[in-house]
C-alpha cells in the first residue's frame, strides 16, 4: 500500500513539476476545440443537430485524457532505459503493485488534465447540462484514464526503446479516438464506421461523458459503464502481466 | 573464514544460442570486498543481474543471504543495496525525494528512515543539498546519492556495477572511502564491478576475473599477481583475457538520449 502511495506521489510531483508538459498537453484539445467547434459549428447548427460546442466538449475532454494516460502509460519506456524502472524493479514490491501504482498515478495526471481542459472549455463557451452529474462524469473520465495508461504500459512492457512510438500513435492512439464519436454523431454514418466504433471502448466513454454532461446519448448509461469497466479492468490486467514480463 | 553470503554454483544463462555465463561457481564470505572483473561483454552485468532477482539463470543455484533470488525473491531483494552501471536516480525529484522513495519502497518505518537518510546524507556530503533536484548534480555527485540511498534500508550485501565510471580520482577516491568505512563498520559486504586495476588492488579481499562467461580465476589480488608473474593486476588481467578489443552489442541508449528531449516537453 505503501509502495503504491509513493509510486502515485511521485508521478504526481513530477507532472507538478514539468510545466511546459501541461501547458503542452493543454494545446492539443483547446485547438481541436476551438477550430473544430467553432470551425463546424455553423454547419452542425444548419444540419438540425443542435450546438456543436456542446456536442465537441466532451469528446475533446476524452482526447486530452486518452493523450495524457497514453503518455504516462509509455514513461515506463524511459524509466526502463533511463535506469529508474530497475530501482524500483530490484525493490521488495510485487510487480502488480508496481504497475497498479504507475496506472493510478497515470490515470489521477490525465484526469486532472481532464479537469482543466473542462474549465477552459467552459470559459470559451462550453456549457454543461446537469451539473449535479458531474462527480458521474468524474467517474467516467476516470475509467478512460485507467483504460489508456494501462494500454499505455501494455504496450511500452514489450518495447525496448521508443521507436515504435510514432506507429503506436498512428495506428493505436488515433484510431482510437477518431473512430470514438469524439468529434461526429454516430448516427447515420456508414455500418463500417459503425462497427468500428462499436469495438472501440473510447466510444462508450465519449458516449457516456456527452450523456451525463449533455444529455446525448448513442447506447446510454448503463451499456457505457459496463463496457468502460470490462474495458478497463481487461488492459490493467494484461499490462500487469505485460509489465511482470518485464527483464532489465 | 566467516560465513559465505553469497554462493554460486553451476550458474548459466542462456539468450538463445548465445551463452553469457557458462557454468561458473563462486562464493564471497560475509564482510568480504569482492571484486568481479572481465573485459566488456564477459558477462559481469548478467551475473548481477542474476544474483539481484532481475533476470532468472537458465541452470545452476543462487544463495544470496541464505535465500533464492528465483523463489524468496522479497528476502533476497530486503537484504541487499545495489549501484547500477547506469544512473537510476530520478532526475525530476530532489535527492531527499529519491532517498524518501527508496525507504518507503523498501517499508523502512518513518522515524528510522529519516534518522538513515540523514545519517547517510551526511556520510556522502551530500546533506546540504538535500533539496536540489537530482538533475542539477553532478555525476560524481549522482553517484554519492545512489550510494546513499542504497544503504537506507541497511541491506547486508551492497552490488556496484561499475560505481566508478566516469568519475574524477578525487570523487574516486572519496567513494572509496566511504565504501571501505561501511564495509570495517557496519560488516558491509561489497561485490562490485570494474575497470579500473589499482581499485581493485587497493580495496579488494579477493577477485574473480571472468571472460567469455566462464571464471578463469579467483584469488587475492597479489596471488593472481604473482601467479602471473605480472608487476600489476593489470598485467594480470591482460595475460588472463589477452589483448584483443571486444566489441560489446549497442543498445538502444543512445538513440534514446536524443530522442528523450524531443517529444517529452
Amino acid at each position: 500500500m505503501n509502495a503504491i502511495y509513493i509510486l502515485w506521489l511521485r508521478q504526481i510531483k513530477r507532472y507538478l513539476r514539468s510545466k511546459a508538459r501541461i501547458i503542452g498537453a493543454l494545446g492539443q484539445p483547446i485547438l481541436f476545440f476551438v477550430a473544430f467547434g467553432f470551425g463546424f459549428g455553423p454547419v452542425f447548427q444548419k444540419a438540425g443537430s443542435g450546438n456543436y460546442l456542446e456536442f465537441l466538449g466532451p469528446g475533446i475532454i476524452a482526447m486530452s485524457i486518452v493523450f495524457t494516460a497514453m503518455f504516462s502509460g509509455i514513461e515506463v519506456i524511459w524509466d526502463r532505459q533511463f535506469g529508474f524502472l530497475k530501482e524500483t524493479l530490484v525493490a521488495p514490491v510485487s510487480r502488480f503493485n508496481i504497475m497498479l501504482g504507475r496506472t493510478l498515478d497515470g490515470a489521477t495526471v490525465a484526469v486532472i488534465q481532464g479537469v482543466v481542459v473542462l474549465i477552459l472549455a467552459m470559459l470559451i463557451g462550453f456549457r454543461i447540462q446537469n451539473y449535479w452529474l458531474l462527480p458521474l462524469a468524474f467517474v467516467f473520465m476516470f475509467l478512460i484514464a485507467i483504460f489508456f495508461t494501462a494500454l499505455g504500459t501494455a504496450i511500452a512492457s514489450r518495447l525496448v526503446d521508443n521507436q515504435a512510438f510514432p506507429l503506436i500513435m498512428n495506428f493505436v492512439v488515433m484510431p482510437l479516438f477518431f473512430l470514438s464519436g469524439a468529434l461526429f454523431p454516430l448516427e447515420g454514418v456508414p455500418a463500417g464506421i459503425e462497427w468500428a466504433a462499436k469495438l472501440d471502448p473510447l466510444t462508450y466513454g465519449v458516449d457516456g461523458l456527452r450523456g451525463l454532461l449533455e444529455n446525448q446519448y448513442f447506447f446510454n448509461l448503463s451499456i457505457d459503464f459496463t463496457v468502460l469497466v470490462l474495458a478497463a479492468l481487461a488492459l490493467v490486467a494484461l499490462g500487469s502481466w505485460l509489465f511482470s514480463k518485464i527483464e532489465v | 573464514m566467516a560465513e559465505s553470503i553469497i554462493t554460486v554454483k553451476n550458474l548459466t544463462k542462456k539468450f538463445g544460442d548465445f551463452t553469457a555465463v557458462d557454468d561458473i561457481s563462486f562464493f564471497v564470505p560475509q564482510g568480504e570486498i569482492f571484486a568481479f572483473l572481465g573485459p566488456n561483454g564477459a558477462g559481469k552485468t548478467t551475473t548481477i543481474k542474476m544474483l539481484t532477482t532481475l533476470l532468472h539463470p537458465t541452470s545452476g543455484g543462487i544463495s544470496v543471504s541464505g535465500a533464492d533470488p528465483k523463489k524468496q525473491q522479497n528476502e533476497v531483494r530486503h537484504s541487499f543495496g545495489i549501484v547500477f552501471q547506469d544512473p537510476s536516480v530520478d532526475d525530476e525529484l530532489t535527492a531527499f525525494e529519491n532517498m524518501e522513495f527508496h525507504g518507503v519502497l523498501y517499508n523502512v518505518e518513518k522515524k528510522l528512515r529519516r534518522q538513515r537518510i540523514e545519517q547517510m546524507f551526511k556520510l556522502v556530503n551530500l546533506w546540504d543539498r538535500r533539496d536540489e533536484l537530482a538533475k542539477n548534480f553532478s555525476g560524481g555527485m549522482k553517484r554519492r546519492l545512489e550510494i546513499a540511498r542504497s544503504l537506507i534500508h541497511r541491506p547486508k550485501i551492497l552490488f556496484l556495477d561499475e560505481p566508478t565510471v566516469g568519475l574524477d580520482p578525487q570523487t574516486r577516491n572519496h567513494i572509496w572511502d566511504y565504501l571501505r568505512q561501511l564495509n570495517k563498520t557496519e560488516g558491509l559486504t561489497i561485490f562490485f564491478t570494474t575497470h579500473y586495476m589499482e581499485e581493485v588492488e587497493k580495496t579488494a579481499d579477493r577477485v574473480a576475473i571472468i571472460d567469455h562467461g566462464k571464471i578463469l580465476t579467483q584469488k587475492s589480488p597479489t596471488e593472481i599477481i604473482a601467479e602471473n608473474n605480472a608487476k600489476s593486476l593489470e598485467e594480470a588481467f591482460l595475460n588472463l583475457t589477452g589483448k584483443t578489443i571486444r566489441d560489446e552489442s549497442s543498445n538502444a541508449m543512445d538513440r534514446l538520449r536524443t530522442q528523450r528531449k524531443m517529444w517529452r516537453r
